[in-house]
């Protein structure tokens, strides 16, 4: 197994442990952060990748990522932050009336 | 003058338009102007027009007003026709019309719906002229469901009484089942011919090219709607109901003018019965039954207007008879003369019903004479025109068609007379019957009844009188002499004048018995007349229920019918099947939208889970197929 498949299956594992986090916590700011981790392991990919093609491209792509992870974030945690002020919780159950 | 015939048909058109668009607004006196102003004037202008055709020597006019449709080679044209005939048709229907339009001005007065009368009235004078001047079958069946049109109209002109828009309804549904008869002759002829110009039908039919069969079946249809139209059995049960109207209406559209349009529709199509000896028969039969029954129903009746009712379908079985035996012209004789002393014996009844403040059973009547003499006296002239007393009207034209139905060529015989003779009989009884109850012996009024008794005003006696002139002299036209042109006259099996002279004797005869057994039985109070009632009561029962005839088609056909219309049509087709299939799609769209609903729940769980449930899927269809 070389370190290409290596680095595959560990992106793989990240976005899969970011996922099953996201379903199992109910922690509106522990799911930010396992979708983080999720963003993480898909990254992980596309470096992989841009190693493996030798793709500059690639390289770029991911710091745009890094940036719209960051900005997303920085909206992200405001909003929750407004939204546990009128809530007083963080279970996104109690949130369900948002659906429209 | 090019034009003339048009201008005679929209005068009453637009007569119509003002009064029904603008005559609540403008008042009666207006309405006046509009309504009987321009019926007088389609009468002048058809004078006018009978003038230049017979300066013309009575070759008929052809006005074409447009083209209506282009189909292929075949142009249907709306065109008018004026020759005798249809000349004849227009004075009667503008003159009469006319009449009766000013005798409304006093009957109608302070109705609310004032001006709608008279735009209806007027209406169907637009369609009636339509019908006589139409030179296609399509116009003059364009004419023929307007006139039904408003008839149904004036029928249930009062409306608000349930039992009168009844049998306004009635009328319209009894006639649409002679108008299919009508419609399906229409479509034969049109296959068989390629036109529908009625003079173009009679030539191709009388060049013997048709087969006879096809003969037979368009006369036998073309009757169908005649016998809707003319109240003929078996479709003559709407006309007694159609007295419901207002009486001018029952005396213009149902005694004068609109039944005898079938009259007039097998005499314009005369070529086609030439060719079609047995639907000639059958109408000869129909119209002869029908005059015989209608007349023994007439002899009982209670009700002035229902009496004067059967008396009418018993004079238009007169003129069946004649044009079933070929002596075309001779009907329209008799449709000529009718048209007066019907119209006046009509709205002589109205005058009565008006000075009793609308009292129209005559066993409430009596002694009516010396009451209301202008009244009493126009009804006697036309009571006795109809009972064919010489020298009025109804003698002449009764006495050509009881003639021809013993002489003609064209299947006479002598059953035929006897039975009308017969009825010639009844006729003088029961219209003497009538007047003796109304105008004669003592008074059976209610006291306050009695009490307002007043001649009516001078637009109703005045028309009244020019009615009876006209039923004393209307006979004395050589009508069938002067229709020879336009109509055939059918050979005689026997041309002997002196049987001739004995037949008119006869009929003189047997008028007078009528007279003098109806003064027999109603003079002295009406007792001889109650025995024989008590005496045969079955039969009194039987004539008095008119045969029963209502009864017997609302078992037959009305029952069976609501049961199929409300079972099936509604309940099966309507409610179940149509209703039931457009609710079960919007019942399944709504519930499919109601499952999609449920999976937007506002879990981010859920989501989460549906999200990794669709990566799965996309993954394995990858795995799979790419």
């Amino acid at each position: 197994m070389d370190d290409t498949t290596l680095l595959l299956a560990l992106s793989g594992l990240l976005f899969v442990l970011g996922l099953v986090g996201v379903i199992v916590r109910r922690n509106l700011l522990v799911m930010l952060m396992f979708l983080e981790l999720m963003l993480n392991g898909v990254i992980l990919s596309l470096v992989v990748f841009t190693q493996l093609l030798g793709a500059e491209a690639g390289a770029v792509l991911v710091f745009l990522v890094f940036v719209v992870a960051a900005a997303e974030i920085a909206i992200a945690v405001p909003i929750l932050l407004l939204l546990v002020r009128t809530g007083h919780t963080l279970d996104p159950g109690a949130y369900a009336g948002l659906k429209g | 003058m090019n034009g003339l015939l048009t201008l005679l048909v929209l005068l009453p058109l637009a007569g119509f338009l003002v009064n029904g668009l603008l005559g609540r607004r403008l008042g009666p006196v207006f309405v006046n102007i509009v309504g009987v102003g321009l019926p007088l004037a389609a009468f002048g202008v058809a004078v006018w027009a009978w003038r230049i055709l017979e300066t013309g020597g009575a070759e008929p006019l052809i006005e074409t007003v447009f083209t209506w449709a282009l189909i292929g080679d075949h142009a249907f044209e709306v065109s008018f026709y004026l020759d005798r005939l249809s000349a004849v048709m227009a004075l009667i229907v503008t003159g009469v019309g006319a009449l009766i339009h000013i005798y409304s001005i006093g009957y109608m007065k302070g109705d609310e719906s004032y001006a709608r009368y008279f735009a209806y009235l007027n209406l169907f004078l637009f369609f009636m002229l339509l019908l006589v001047l139409g030179r296609s079958l399509l116009v003059l069946f364009v004419g023929w469901e307007g006139v039904g049109l408003a008839s149904y109209l004036l029928i249930g002109f009062w409306f608000q009484d349930v039992d009168k828009a009844r049998a306004g309804r009635k009328a319209f549904i009894t006639n649409r089942v002679g108008d299919a008869g009508f419609l399906l002759g229409m479509f034969l002829i049109f296959t068989a011919v390629g036109t529908l110009e009625m003079d173009q039908i009679n030539q191709a039919f009388a060049g013997g090219l048709i087969p006879a069969g096809i003969a037979t079946a368009v006369g036998i249809l073309l009757f169908i709607g005649a016998t809707g139209k003319s109240a003929q059995i078996p479709l003559h049960v709407w006309l007694p109901d159609a007295m419901a109207g207002p009486t001018p209406v029952s005396a213009l559209i149902h005694a004068a003018t609109m039944v005898t349009a079938g009259v007039y529709l097998i005499a314009r199509m005369s070529g086609v019965y030439l060719e079609a000896p047995a639907a000639s028969t059958l109408i000869a039969v129909i119209g002869l039954l029908t005059a015989f029954l209608a007349a023994t129903i007439a002899l009982v009746q209670t009700d002035i207007k229902k009496v004067l009712a059967y008396s009418t379908i018993s004079q238009l079985g007169f003129m069946f008879l004649a044009l079933g035996v070929g002596a075309y012209a001779v009907a329209v004789f008799h449709l000529f003369t009718h048209a007066f002393f019907k119209a006046a014996l009509f709205l002589g009844a109205g005058s009565v019903i008006h000075a009793l403040s609308g009292e129209q059973d005559i066993r409430r009547m009596g002694g009516l004479a010396r009451r209301i003499p202008w009244t009493s006296g126009t009804f006697l002239v036309a009571t006795a025109a109809i009972a064919g007393l010489p020298p009025l009207a109804g003698f002449f034209s009764k006495d050509e068609i009881l003639w021809f139905a013993l002489a003609s060529g064209q299947g006479g015989s002598v059953w035929l007379w006897l039975l009308g003779s017969l009825t010639a009989f009844l006729t003088a009884l029961y219209m003497f019957r009538l007047y003796w109850l109304v105008f004669l012996g003592r008074s059976r009024m209610a006291p306050e009844v009695a009490e307002h008794v007043h001649e009516s005003p001078w637009p109703m006696t005045s028309v009244l009188v020019v009615l009876a002139l006209f039923s004393v002299i209307a006979g004395w036209f050589a009508l069938p002499h002067y229709l020879e042109g336009a109509l055939p006259a059918p050979d005689l099996r026997f041309a002997w004048p002196i049987l001739h002279w004995a037949l008119i004797l006869f009929a003189v005869l047997i008028a007078v018995a009528g007279v003098f057994a109806a003064r027999h039985l109603y003079g002295n109070g009406g007792q001889r007349a109650e025995a024989i009632e008590q005496r045969f009561a079955r039969i009194h029962r039987l004539l008095a229920g008119k045969y029963f005839v209502d009864e017997v088609y609302d078992r037959l056909l009305q029952r069976p019918w609501r049961w199929v219309s409300d079972r099936i049509f509604l309940r099966l087709g309507d409610r179940l099947l149509l209703d039931g299939s457009l609710h079960g799609l919007a019942a399944l769209a709504r519930r499919g939208a109601a499952g999609l609903a449920r999976v937007q729940s506002g879990s981010l769980h859920w989501y989460a889970w549906m999200t990794l449930l669709g990566l799965v899927a996309v993954l394995i269809w990858m795995w799979r197929y790419v």
